[in-house]
């Protein structure tokens, strides 16, 4: 079987316009706005002030807690405040502006594209160099890279899976990563085999990339241990419990982790950003971004230092095309639309779609006609169309008592719905609402 | 016959013994239930809204039944009238509270606050809050989907189409507090009635610095603090760059209305008021005459 077992869709890849653009270096801004929420948990803390002269790689802001991550300069410049931003859907967060003032690298940190080889390191200097260079899942939910190094104690990692799925329609920053920087990918694996202990590791990639496939397998054949596995396309694959369910055929418990079943997931992008950051000393300070759509003039992929104004990058591909009904940021089914772009790049974006006005527009939605497309379509097994009723009817226990929490917000439901029912919105709702009571539930215990 | 009469008997015996047990039980295990509470009951107004903070009209009438005295205990819908008839069946003394109504704090109406984007997802303001900032730039204000209109059970509240903005009718309005479940930004607030409807409050719950709330929109609260200055009551406290004015304490001289420079703070219901600019003391005594009068 080379597919997860349980609901999943079929949407139009649409991956063709930006397929196999060669990555592209974005040039610098001249102000550059740093937030210090680029991940899931705590926000970091400064650790500079107005004034200050920082190089690129510095550390500006230190994890404010043990689910958190470092912030690092991408820029050499001044501090010019630390205040606070707008990001995509309008909500301020904490921010540091920096006036960029050249490029200047701290010494320690090669920038070369030459690969370097792993050297003998021990696990926990693996894992203190990817917790000092702040880096988080690329893959979309942004979770620390380090707390999944660390499981708890009793509980033992056996398989690697590095995430090369991309099931997300039109992106393809992953898909050129591979290609372009596969030999890094295949390091860094080796690192994070090393830093967990374990002899195994699986990347997956759907079939729809079979370049990457090829290269990957070709690279993998040098090293014991690590295989490639072919997936049958079905979104949403590049999720964790259904990667790892397509990969090893294990069913991650509801509410538990992944290290519950012996594996661990990481997304290529993390992967080659773990390499940087223990062989090359190099902090998260940038990603690659799609920029894509049926109408942008040069949809491509777009290695973008965080804290550029995103705007930069769409000047970069050409513009925003004239009948730009919505940008999404990310994809199309777990991406949301963006009320900014001026917004800046940040370790969360890894896409920026262009969705032309007659396709972006939402149907109005109809009655529910209990055909349970939704609740066959569902990955994780739930009764969407239930959900989406209790969130509405504020049934918070009910919610809670059908499993709200184990839903990855895919979209799934609300993309196979024949009545155009917002199902995943009041899922949304209600998953945050019951996500909030619950956390307060533990806080009086 | 044989089998006809063992039949009879055996009845007979069994609903004996049914009826001793079940007298027995019920001597045994009776509620005693005070008369008074149905009579209470009977004198609610039956809306089941859950305003006066119990699960419904009969639990109410329970804890009044219950209390020692009436204090404390008030049905918004009845208001004084029915919590005179409830002290009457219980022979205790109606304690009257001040009555309430529902106050709507944002003021960003479509000139102030211009829209920013198009939401086309359901209108409902609690998954338009979970998703983003809403049509405006304003992250706090009122995303206009009705969400306050459609938990009304007394048709007192309705949204303006000219500001997009929700109006509480002061006569329809029972400060059942639903709407102030309602609103995912928590902009609806109950206060003080006051005489003859005149209330001052701060239209405005905008927590941003001064500059990003008035960008967003022209009747922001900028938290400059000018009315805190200005009250002589200490009813107006200025928190996260917003000022609340303390309905408790307020006593509606109308000072800080004139002291807002973005016209956040609202006085509503008063006369108007004579023009300041010529004769400065006949436009600040004539409030104050009106409020002795109230």
């Amino acid at each position: 079987m080379n597919t997860f077992r349980i609901g999943g869709v079929h949407p139009q890849d649409n991956k063709v316009y930006s397929a196999n653009k060669a990555i592209i270096d974005c040039p610098l801004p001249k102000q550059a706005i740093i937030p210090l929420v680029q991940h899931i948990g705590a926000p970091a803390v400064p650790v500079v002030e107005k004034g200050d002269k920082v190089r690129a790689g510095q550390l500006i802001a230190k994890a404010g807690g043990f689910v958190s991550a470092n912030v690092h300069s991408p820029f050499s410049g001044v501090i010019s405040k630390i205040d606070s931003t707008v990001d995509a859907w309008g909500i301020r967060v904490p921010a540091i502006f920096i006036d960029v003032e050249g490029d200047l690298w701290l010494d320690e940190i090669d920038t070369t594209p030459a690969l370097v080889r792993s050297g003998i390191l021990e696990p926990k200097e693996i894992i203190d160099r990817v917790m000092a260079a702040g880096i988080v899942g690329l893959g979309g939910a942004c979770f620390p890279t380090h707390v999944k190094l660390m499981p708890p104690p009793g509980k033992k990692a056996e398989v690697l899976i590095v995430n090369g799925v991309e099931c997300e329609p039109y992106l393809t920053c992953d898909h050129q990563l591979m290609l372009e920087h596969g030999e890094e990918i295949l390091v860094g694996i080796q690192l994070l085999m090393r830093a967990l202990d374990i002899k195994r590791a699986i990347i997956g990639i759907e079939k729809n990339k079979p370049d990457a496939i090829a290269y990957m397998q070709k690279l993998a054949g040098r090293v014991l241990g690590v295989s490639v596995k072919p997936l049958n396309l079905k979104y949403p694959q590049g999720g964790e419990k259904q990667l790892i369910d397509a990969c090893i055929g294990r069913q991650v418990p509801s509410g538990a982790l992944p290290i519950e079943v012996g594996a661990v997931v990481d997304n290529v992008a993390t992967v080659y950003a773990v390499y940087e950051a223990v062989l090359k000393h190099k902090p998260l300070v940038e990603r690659v971004i799609t920029v894509t759509g049926k109408n942008v003039a040069k949809p491509g992929n777009y290695r973008v230092r965080f804290g550029t104004p995103l705007s930069d990058v769409v000047a970069l591909a050409g513009g925003v095309p004239e009948d730009t009904g919505k940008i999404i940021g990310g994809g199309p089914m777990m991406g949301r639309a963006m009320n900014n772009i001026d917004m800046p790049a940040n370790k969360r974006v890894s896409g920026l779609l262009f969705m032309p006005q007659e396709e972006s527009r939402r149907v109005a939605p109809e009655n529910c006609i209990r055909c349970a497309k939704c609740v066959s379509s569902c990955p994780m097994g739930l009764e969407p169309y239930l959900l989406a009723r209790q969130a509405e009817l504020e049934m918070w226990e009910g919610m809670e008592a059908h499993n709200i929490m184990d839903c990855i917000e895919c979209g799934c439901c609300t993309f196979t719905c024949p009545s155009h029912r917002p199902l995943l919105d009041y899922v949304r709702m209600g998953k945050a609402t019951v996500g909030g009571i619950i956390r307060s539930r533990q806080a009086a215990k | 016959m044989n089998i006809v009469l063992i039949a009879l008997l055996v009845l007979g015996a069994t609903g004996l013994l049914a009826a001793v047990l079940l007298y027995v039980i019920a001597r045994q295990f009776r509620v005693e239930e005070d008369p008074r509470i149905d009579q209470v009951a009977e004198a609610l107004p039956g809306a089941n809204c859950g305003g006066c903070g119990f699960a419904g009209c009969r639990a109410l009438a329970e804890a009044c039944v219950k209390a020692e005295t009436l204090d404390g205990l008030l049905c918004p819908v009845g208001g004084a009238a029915t919590m005179e008839k409830v002290a009457t069946i219980l022979g205790k003394e109606a304690v009257v509270g001040e009555p309430m109504v529902a106050v709507v704090r944002c003021n960003g109406t479509c000139e102030a606050r211009p829209r920013t984007s198009v939401f086309d997802g359901s209108r409902s303001c609690k998954i338009m809050n979970a998703c983003y900032v809403g049509e405006s730039a304003c992250p706090f204000g009122c995303l206009g989907c009705g969400d306050c209109v459609a938990a009304c059970q007394f048709d007192a509240i309705h949204m303006n189409p000219e500001t997009g903005l929700p109006e509480v009718d002061d006569e329809k309005c029972t400060s059942c507090g639903k709407c102030v479940k309602a609103c995912p930004r928590h902009i609806i607030e109950l206060r003080k009635k006051g005489p003859k409807s005149r209330r001052i409050f701060v239209k405005c719950v905008n927590k941003d610095k001064g500059a990003p709330a008035r960008k967003a929109c022209l009747n922001a609260c900028i938290g400059c603090g000018k009315c805190q200055k200005e009250c002589n009551f200490e009813a107006i406290t200025v928190e996260n760059n917003l000022a609340y004015i303390d309905w408790q304490k307020c006593r509606l001289c109308r000072k800080c209305e004139a002291a807002c420079p973005t016209g956040a703070i609202h006085a509503i219901n008063f006369p108007p008021r004579k023009p300041v600019e010529p004769v400065e003391k006949p436009a600040e005594s004539e409030p104050k005459k009106e409020e002795d009068q109230a």
